[in-house]
């Protein structure tokens, strides 16, 4: 099951990488289409974001994960670098556990 | 093709580079900590190749829903079509494009698009596309390894990890930054490519890097920006390429990513594991009430 996830992603991602290459002297894609591709891409990562930070399952998380997670936006925000988001992010989480916050 | 780069290009891409092996790195560990095995995370790095999919497929299929990882992983990376149509003359031919077509991710398309003349372009893509997928995989192993050896990834807070790297990844295409346009000085790469460089390779690869907002700090050539990814509207020294909107950032995206995230979360306790995600995408109908003219006037 898993690996045929991973082959028709791959399967089509490469599909997506090669079509438009040969394409390119053909066709042009209508405005609207070419405007709702990337707002597609962001509604997703948008809905991935929330629902990841937020919930387990189909209940909240708890109070460790959104907190970390708040910490690590806060430094997105204040344009730290990636990997000091990450780590910030990890860190807090990390540490509420240790304190026993869950 | 080495020679045709300059050093500030090559120190510009060895930043994103570095970046994305450790956002590679993170996907790895927290793919494998979210229960894939390692080889699934080996070769979700190396077949697929794009950040931003990856994270996503990762959690949907640990979630129990591979339908919505398939789908949702191509709706996310249907934007390298239109990235394949602004940079396919760097591709060459034959075998060669078949072979450059798998390197195509945010960066390399936006480090090809900075630069002036073809064989520029063509060394950028490449020098860009190679390195990122050596480090990529790279990272995603040894961060695979790391994640197994773990093994609950609330201990380390990696839970954490991964919706605030994807927030950074998406924030460039959110908030309209003061130095976006091409008009101001390029910012540098440690703090304007990196976090959008996820996307994605990264990208998420990203989003940013997955889902465009990836600005890439080219030296000579002025700041580049593939903004939307999809849109293709690249501005280059002031003038506008491609044919997207020519707007830059789609003044929906701030509505539609805050709708998106609350259907997200209402819809969590009512239906199966993975279609919330792709509920959101009725979050594009307020694309239609947002005018694109609208930046033209709010820039």
């Amino acid at each position: 099951m898993l690996i045929v996830v991973i082959l028709l992603l791959a399967a089509g991602t490469y599909g997506f990488r090669l079509g438009g290459a040969l394409l390119r002297e053909r066709v042009v894609l209508p405005a609207p289409v070419a405007r709702l591709l990337p707002l597609a891409a962001v509604a997703l990562l948008a809905a991935l974001v929330a629902t990841s930070a937020l919930t387990e399952g189909h209940g909240f998380v708890g109070v460790a994960r959104p907190a970390g997670v708040l910490a690590g936006a806060v430094a997105a925000w204040r344009r730290l670098p990636f990997i000091l988001v990450v780590v910030i992010a990890a860190g807090t989480a990390a540490l509420l556990r240790f304190a026993g916050v869950n | 093709m080495w020679r045709t780069a300059d050093r500030a290009l090559i120190r510009d891409i060895a930043a994103i580079v570095a970046a994305d092996c450790f956002v590679g790195m993170s996907f790895g560990a927290i793919a494998v900590a979210s229960g894939l095995p390692l080889w699934a995370a080996v070769a979700m790095s190396i077949l697929i190749f794009a950040g931003g999919a990856q994270f996503l497929a990762a959690s949907l299929v640990a979630a129990g829903n591979p339908v919505a990882a398939v789908l949702g992983g191509l709706l996310l990376n249907a934007r390298h079509l239109p990235f394949g149509m602004a940079v396919g003359d760097v591709l060459g031919r034959g075998a060669t494009r078949l072979a450059g077509s798998h390197i195509m991710v945010d960066e390399s398309v936006a480090f090809a698009l900075a630069q002036p003349d073809p064989r520029k372009r063509r060394a950028a893509y490449w020098l860009t596309g190679v390195a990122l997928f050596v480090a990529w995989n790279a990272g995603g192993l040894v961060g695979a390894m790391v994640g197994s050896a773990i093994g609950d990834p609330g201990t380390f807070g990696l839970d954490a990890a991964f919706p605030a790297g994807l927030f950074a990844l998406l924030l460039p295409t959110l908030i309209r930054a003061r130095d976006q346009s091409a008009a101001a000085p390029a910012r540098p790469a440690s703090t304007g490519g990196a976090p959008a460089g996820d996307g994605t390779a990264g990208g998420v690869t990203a989003g940013g890097v997955a889902v465009g907002g990836v600005t890439a700090s080219g030296g000579a050539a002025g700041s580049v920006t593939v903004d939307g990814g999809a849109a293709g509207s690249v501005t280059v020294d002031g003038g506008t390429v491609g044919d997207g909107s020519g707007t830059g950032r789609d003044p929906a995206a701030p509505w539609v990513a805050g709708a998106g995230a609350l259907i997200a979360v209402a819809a969590t306790p009512l239906v199966p594991a993975g279609l919330p995600v792709l509920l959101a995408l009725a979050a594009l109908g307020l694309a239609f009430v947002v005018p694109v003219r609208k930046a033209a006037v709010t820039c």
